[in-house]
């Protein structure tokens, strides 16, 4: 099989499955429309990496998803974006964190990348960069949502992190648990085996300020080569420690395995336990979006008329067009 | 019981021309150093704490890129980070945009130990460090007389480098003249990389690695390197301990640090060949360094530049501090 494939996720985690239809529907008819930009414009014959930031900044713009806009706030009340994206043929990448007023971190990620000989820029001097790139930016109050402020409220009362933002009033402490879900993400191959992935996210709920996870660390939250593309979400430290992008392409690399089999193997080896999970394509144009945590909010297309929207392990809704 | 191993460095890539004294400074340091955490290993100190025990100390002495002695940014202030991890269990913190603290590989320790986090960074990372109520100074301490000459140079070599009608070899001071070799844009004298770093495997097998630097001379300010990040800079397993140096974008790309520990575990590759393999194949055409010990109790060198500072010890009695190829 060659052809083009896109997946694309808006985190996993702890997604209640009774998870009511006003809070379900929305979600997935975001999965969907950012599927069908996709797909529309890898069909047009664009670049995976300008596929992977088009739909990434798609997913940054919906506030139901935890990046860009309706990013989730830190202790201080604040938000804090981070992103990352890379090429898969030439490595070259690029990450922003500690972002506070651009509207759309992964363009940004994608400017440091091609703009700066640096990979990484973070904080004031990523927002000054922003600036002097005439970058789209907002005041503070574009990227919080009501509803983020009332998580963040619960999250303080039960004095920890927590990032289910698929729930907003759980009875008990325990139902946060580990649930550390809340990022967006992107990978793509085009007919030539082109590939990229990009990852964008607010973090956690009531994290400290100046937190860095794993989604703006190339190897952890993205991972691109001349065989993979690989998006993470869940819980960042533990995803860091394990470098779980890197991992599925280095176990193709290394130990031979097939992407199904790499996918897997990361995310139930080196990722966090029932907090872990990630979407990968391979070159010859395969998708796999494994996880081990309740749900995963996903959707992916493949040019043989593959194409799947779901958000648990069951209730798959899936066709293949003959 | 296993056998314990210790490597420290200081930055791979050396200018063919520095100073014979500074050559010596920098072996006499590197010895210090590893005597320091040779003298720990004896006493059983764990893999972890001597990590972090030596890069304190190379950190604190101004000769080397990291603590006090960093390399300035392009407002000539110092934005240190630092990164470590402990093999067994995989754990690890990491620290950016340290400005007062002055050991960030303790901080980093800090983050690994006693927050949710594994990295924190800029004025978040200052606030945990007071509340932890880490040593803190004033940022001038970490400025010595050598780097606000170098960030002089820097800027020069910058300027001329950045004018396209004036030939670029050749022209970007005297000392390019002397020495042509270019990493990250400058010539080497002016680059002058000097990261530090340390690993160590214990004789209970448990390997550790730790990674400090100021980062670039003339950088922007936020500009991340590979020290901080875990896999790229740094990287532990239950197999190897390992700390990356030299061009820092590089050395994310190829996640260098993690992949020697990858193709141990998923290639069966031993340490050193593990080390030549990324040395070779994983770093396309930039110039890096690192230094690498195994759970077996091996320690191996690897760089693909003109030298690195670099010393390695085992129980053996094997010891080496060595500069050039």
């Amino acid at each position: 099989m060659v052809g083009w494939a896109i997946a694309l996720h808006g985190g996993g985690g702890e997604i209640p499955l009774d998870l009511p239809d006003e809070r379900r529907i929305p979600r997935e008819i975001a999965l969907r429309h950012c599927l069908d930009l996709g797909v529309s414009a890898l069909k047009s014959g664009k670049s995976p990496l300008d596929v992977v930031e088009l739909v990434v900044r798609e997913l940054e713009n919906h506030p139901d998803f935890n990046a860009g806009k309706g990013s989730v706030l830190t202790a201080g009340g604040t938000v804090e974006m981070e992103a990352s994206i890379m090429d898969g043929k030439t490595k070259r990448c690029g990450a922003v964190m500690g972002l506070t007023t651009v509207v759309n971190p992964i363009s940004l990620a994608r400017l440091v990348m091609e703009k700066t000989p640096h990979i990484n820029l973070a904080f004031d001097a990523a927002e000054a960069f922003a600036r002097a790139h005439g970058v789209e930016t907002a005041e503070e109050s574009h990227f919080i949502t009501p509803e983020n402020i009332d998580r963040l409220k619960q999250a303080k009362e039960f004095d920890r992190v927590q990032l289910d933002y698929t729930m907003p009033t759980p009875k008990e402490p325990e139902s946060f648990g580990d649930s550390q879900t809340g990022t967006v993400g992107c990978v793509a191959v085009d007919n030539a085996g082109n590939l990229a992935a990009a990852t964008s996210t607010g973090g956690f709920v009531n994290k400290m300020v100046g937190r860095v996870g794993d989604t703006p660390l190339i190897g952890a939250g993205t991972y691109a080569n001349q065989i993979c593309a690989v998006s993470t979400t869940g819980k960042g430290e533990e995803i860091i420690r394990g470098t779980v992008a890197r991992e599925v392409a280095a176990l193709m690399e290394y130990k031979g395995l097939s992407l199904a089999e790499a996918g897997a193997y990361a995310v139930d080896q080196s990722g966090p336990k029932g907090t872990c999970g990630l979407i990968a394509v391979s070159a010859n144009g395969e998708v796999t979006m494994p996880f081990n945590s309740t749900g995963m909010f996903r959707a992916c297309a493949t040019e043989d008329g593959y194409t799947e929207i779901g958000i648990w392990a069951n209730n798959i809704n899936q066709k293949t067009e003959e | 019981m296993g056998r314990w191993a210790i490597a420290v460095h200081g930055g791979a890539g050396i200018d063919p021309n520095l100073p014979v004294e500074r050559q010596e400074e920098a072996k006499q340091l590197l010895t210090r150093c590893l005597n320091l955490g040779i003298a720990a290993l004896s006493s059983n100190m764990s893999a972890i704490d001597v990590v972090e025990l030596v890069v304190r100390e190379l950190e604190t002495d101004p000769l080397f890129n990291s603590g006090r002695g960093s390399a300035l940014t392009e407002k000539g202030t110092v934005e240190m980070e630092a990164s470590i991890m402990d093999g067994t269990k995989r754990r690890c913190g990491a620290v950016s945009g340290i400005t007062t603290v002055k050991n960030p590989i303790s901080l980093a320790r800090l983050v690994m130990d006693k927050s949710p986090h594994s990295y924190l960074a800029f004025s978040g990372a200052e606030d945990f460090a007071r509340k932890q109520g880490v040593e803190t100074v004033d940022n001038d301490y970490f400025v010595t007389d050598d780097n606000v000459g170098m960030l002089k140079l820097a800027k020069e070599a910058n300027s001329i480098l950045f004018d396209y009608r004036i030939p670029l070899l050749g022209c970007a001071g005297a000392a390019a003249t002397e020495s042509p070799i270019v990493m990250n844009g400058l010539p080497i004298s002016i680059y002058a990389p000097e990261t530090v770093g340390c690993v160590v495997v214990d004789r209970e097998g448990r390997c550790a690695a730790g990674t400090s630097t100021g980062g670039l001379m003339n950088k922007m300010m936020g500009r991340i390197g590979d020290s901080p990040l875990i896999g790229a800079g740094t990287y532990a397993s239950e197999l190897c301990g390992v700390s990356c140096t030299g061009e820092g974008e590089a050395i994310i790309r190829s996640t260098l640090a993690r992949d020697v520990s990858a193709v141990m575990e998923y290639k069966g590759l031993a340490l050193q060949e593990a080390v030549d393999y990324v040395i070779k194949h994983r770093l396309d055409e930039g110039f890096a360094g690192l230094i690498a010990v195994s759970n077996k109790g091996e320690v191996v060198c690897g760089f693909n530049c003109n030298g690195m500072f670099r010393g390695c010890a085992t129980e053996d009695g094997f010891i080496e501090v060595a500069m050039w190829e």
